[in-house]
């Protein structure tokens, strides 16, 4: 079943075409790659996507069951609503604030009481709070991070607020997760620990993604398809073996090491 | 029609007089980002200098208005080095308060030293400006014929420096990428303090020809025309020269046309709904081009 | 959670209360003779400024160089009510209304103008207080122009005072804590991350401009009541530029901060009142000098709290301490000629934090 649907999407910035013309599927609980040499487009479609951009043409469509909702062009707020999260590829936490609020500014989706409860803090206000703060908690003890709620995201060592970003995706309840190369930077033994982090969440939260990454071993490793682009096009799309023995995928791109891989 | 005649030359005096103003902000704003909020007390500085040239020294208006901009230069630099370049990096809300502050202290502190009383020009130079010619009911004085004589020459000899010199390819270079610049050997330091000494000397020349212009100055007088300088600055187009030069031509004369028929009262109010409009329609101004924050 | 007796803002209340009862019986026996009175209203009116501005600016990260503008609406508001309905009621209605209208004024102000950032925005505010303020210069068939309005009756005593200020530092933090407020604080720290996390960014700024303009609303409404007087002139760029200096002083983003800068600021102006000029220039100094070296303000984002005074405290005590230390350390680096290299003491003394 689609969850999301990209037709024929196009971005230029004045001259440059930075996505042409691109075209992809994403099924529900799919986890999807998106490949390519650097400045090959992956992060504005990304942009796209979440509404960062309005594309110049073409169409991105969400599917809630068989129901479609075009949103390209929409506001990211708006999208984020509709259930698409995503990460940054250079971070972007509130980076002064504490682990916790990261994660519960994230929750504000979900909240219940009306603008007026929360200046006189009823009842209902507390208890909704608390919710607030629980649900973010468990979610911190995802990432191992519950231990660290009150330390300001920007103290956090490096992995760590990679890991914090994406539990602050994951608190808006996505159902389709973007993560923009989440392991760049990463030591092997911590992108090790990110692909299980990332199984791990999937399976918990029943999510679809779509990972930006440039760690061939994690993205051969865990994605069950891939989508490659190169100068802004989609050059092709299949399964991790089949990209990997890909002729136009090993002469643009991927180059000898990276099969030996 | 002659009344409308005479608007328009009223007009083109004091939009040369915002257009000067302006381009200091908007060469500012173009290389730093920033609202050099004291740019308008340097030009209070300026008619304040000419004042104390023209009645202390008994100098005449040329060498009094060019020892104005030669001290306003000094006073811009010293600026930029003290108070803003220590904030080089910091947030932007960080170094718009300091500006605001420096704008403070050089109207309080010129306050406290030749107090907040109105001053007037020695009457002879008043009087030999005030005359002019007289074409039918069209007056043309020759303070009006200075104004846009000496803006139009310190255009061209901005206009020259930027476009020719080395130090003008300089600035426009800081202005498109400070890093870039760095990387390809210019001195961003000397290039920005070059920027605060060009706009300075500008804004000392408008100080002295506004004083002699109205006769009357006071230590919060470049407060309003600062603003309106600003006004005209984004309406150009912010960070674009001859924006600025248009866009003080501009709003000198919905001034002069709103005043001149009759809404005086509401002239000031009049620039802060264009600015507010322009905001609205076309923030990046006349000339200029809208951009999105790269994610 | 239980529904149960709730200790701390039991705690709180009581505090309150006596606070007012002790002020009130202080100046009941004259005790707080007139001119303490005078700056203790200065203060209050001040504190909700500043709070308010604080919403806006500090919290919420929108620079706005126009609050006097809206406080303004809010005196103008209150002074035509008490003029035609010269009772408590009338005061009461005067400031609700006036706040109300100021809020209004907000949201106008807020939608279109919300798209602008940081200078931009600052200019369009002050353009706009600056219209504002020439409106209410020309619409002398009202406002009674330039000259201003005279009103015969004084309605604001300490208890309106006390009860205005401490709702406005109340309602204010309740809100910045709750989701709401996180919202807010979010577009402070990162506009494009907080969009990404579902924050109607814009929604947010109208939302914090209509409630900072709602209090400064308030502050004028109250203002024109203790003052007798209002004119156009006295809700000028300066005045903006008072209740910014009060914020950026105590802390962007912090309400105890706003609190202690507008008592301290005010208290300092009374006594440079005779020397306008002066009082300007350290203003301007002081703005300057934070900025350069503590650009959050002096509390920075906290708020004062029993945590803080005790870490205060033990780094006083700590710097107390070691004040032997030091003086030995300088007065053997002296006898030996310091800054030699591989001296071993060098750096010892330091112990402060
Ligand atoms: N806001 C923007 N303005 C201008 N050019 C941009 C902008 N965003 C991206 N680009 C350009 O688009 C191209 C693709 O960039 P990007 O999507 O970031 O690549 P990738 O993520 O695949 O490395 C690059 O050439 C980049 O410089
Ligand atoms: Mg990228």
């Amino acid at each position: 079943m689609k969850l999301l649907e990209v037709k024929k999407l196009t971005k230029s910035f004045g001259g440059l075409m930075a996505v042409s013309n691109v075209s992809m599927v994403i099924d529900k609980g799919e986890l999807v790659g998106l490949i390519g040499p650097n400045g090959a487009g992956k992060t504005t479609v990304f942009n796209l996507i979440t509404g960062m951009y309005s594309p110049s043409s073409g169409t991105i469509t969400l599917f809630d069951g068989e129901q479609g909702k075009p949103i390209q062009g929409q506001k990211p707020n708006k999208i984020c609503n509709a259930g698409v999260a995503r990460t940054f590829q250079n971070i972007r936490l509130f980076r002064d604030l504490t682990v916790l609020d990261n994660v519960r500014i994230a929750m504000h989706r979900s909240v219940k009481y009306r603008l007026l409860s929360c200046f006189v803090h009823s009842p209902g206000y507390r208890s909704e709070e608390q919710r607030i703060i629980d649900e973010s908690i468990e979610l911190l003890k995802i990432f191992n991070l519950d231990g660290k709620k009150d330390e300001l995201a920007r103290n956090l060592p490096y992995g760590e607020q990679r890991h914090l970003e994406i539990a602050r995706a994951l608190a808006s309840r996505p159902k389709l997760l973007l993560l923009d190369e989440p392991a760049a930077g990463m030591n092997p033994a911590e992108t090790a620990q990110l692909s299980e982090i990332i199984r791990k969440v999937r399976k918990l939260f029943n999510l679809t993604i779509l990972l930006i990454e440039h760690d061939m071993s994690l993205v051969m490793k865990i994605c069950e398809r891939i989508y490659v682009l190169d100068f802004g096009s989609v050059i092709a799309n299949g399964s991790p073996d089949e990209i990997k023995s890909n002729e136009r995928v090993i002469t643009a791109y991927l180059g000898e090491d990276a099969i030996d891989a | 029609m002659d009344q409308f005649v005479q608007q328009i030359i009223n007009g083109i005096s004091l939009g040369s007089i915002y257009a000067l103003i302006a381009l200091g902000y908007t060469m500012v704003y173009g290389i730093i980002k920033l609202i050099n909020f004291a740019h308008c007390d340097v030009y209070m500085l300026g008619a304040y200098i000419g004042y104390f040239c023209m009645t202390i020294l008994h100098l005449d208006v040329i060498p009094s208005l060019l020892i104005a901009m030669m001290l306003c230069t000094v006073v811009g630099v010293l600026i930029e080095k003290i108070a803003y370049k220590p904030l080089r990096n910091a947030t932007r809300i960080a170094v718009l308060i300091t500006a605001i502050g420096v704008s403070l202290f050089l109207e309080y502190g010129t306050m406290y030293f030749v107090s907040a009383q109105v001053r007037t020009f020695p009457p002879r130079i008043v009087k030999s400006m005030s005359a002019g010619i007289k074409l039918g009911n069209i007056n043309v004085t020759y303070m009006q014929l200075m104004i846009v004589g000496v803006t139009v020459l310190l255009m061209v000899l901005l206009q020259f420096t930027v476009k020719k010199t080395r130090i003008g390819k300089a600035m426009r270079a800081v202005s498109l990428d400070v890093d870039a610049a760095e990387l390809m050997g210019i001195n961003v330091d000397t290039t920005i303090s070059f920027t605060f000494a060009l706009g300075s000397a500008l804004a000392g020349a408008a100080g002295v020809l506004v004083g002699l212009y109205y006769n009357s100055i006071n230590p919060l007088m470049g407060m309003l025309p600062g603003l309106k300088a600003f006004v005209a600055a984004v309406f150009g187009g912010i960070g674009i020269i001859p924006g600025a030069m248009i866009g003080g031509y501009f709003i000198g004369m919905v001034e002069t046309f709103v005043s001149g028929y009759g809404y005086s009262m509401y002239r000031d109010a009049v620039v802060f709904a264009i600015l507010i409009l322009i905001l609205i329609i076309k923030p990046a101004g006349l000339l200029g081009r809208n951009v999105r924050e790269k994610v | 959670m239980s529904k149960g007796f709730n200790k701390k803002a039991f705690i709180k209340t009581l505090a309150l209360l006596l606070a007012f009862s002790v002020v009130q019986l202080l100046i009941r026996f004259n005790i707080i003779s007139y001119y303490y009175q005078d700056i203790l209203a200065r203060v209050c009116i001040n504190i909700i400024l500043a709070v308010s501005l604080n919403l806006i600016t500090g919290f919420t990260g929108q620079f706005s160089l126009g609050h006097a503008g809206f406080m303004s609406i809010g005196a103008y508001t209150c002074a035509l009510i008490i003029e035609r309905v010269p009772t408590v009621y009338g005061f009461i209605a005067g400031v609700i209304l006036g706040a109300l209208l100021a809020a209004f004024a907000g949201f106008l102000v807020g939608l279109p103008t919300l798209r602008l950032k940081g200078d931009y925005l600052a200019i369009a505010t002050l353009g706009l207080s600056e219209i504002i303020r020439i409106l209410f210069i020309n619409l002398d068939s009202i406002t009674n122009g330039a000259a201003g309005l005279y009103l015969q009756r004084r309605f604001v005593n300490w208890f309106w005072l006390y009860l205005f200020t401490v709702s406005t530092v109340v309602l204010i933090s309740n809100f910045v804590r709750s989701s709401h407020g996180r919202a807010c604080i979010s577009i402070r720290e990162d506009e494009i991350a907080a969009e990404a996390v579902g924050i109607n960014t814009t929604k947010y700024k109208v939302i914090a401009f209509m409630i900072g303009s709602f209090f400064a609303g308030v502050a004028g409404a109250v203002y024109a009541s203790y003052n007798y007087f209002i004119e156009p002139n006295l809700f000028n760029f300066s005045k903006s530029i008072d209740i910014l200096v009060v914020v950026v002083l105590g802390g962007l983003g912090s309400i105890s901060g706003s609190i202690m800068a507008a008592t301290v600021l005010e208290l300092i102006s009374s006594f440079l009142q005779s020397v306008a000029a002066i009082r300007m220039v350290l203003y301007a100094v002081l703005l300057i000098l934070i900025m350069l070296f503590r650009p959050g303000g002096l509390m920075g984002s906290r708020e004062l709290s029993v945590a803080m005074l005790t870490e205060l405290r033990k780094k006083a005590i700590a710097w107390l301490k070691a004040m032997p230390a030091r003086a030995v350390h300088a007065v053997r680096s002296i006898a030996k000629g310091s800054g030699k290299p591989g001296d071993k003491s060098a750096g010892k003394g330091r112990v402060d934090g």
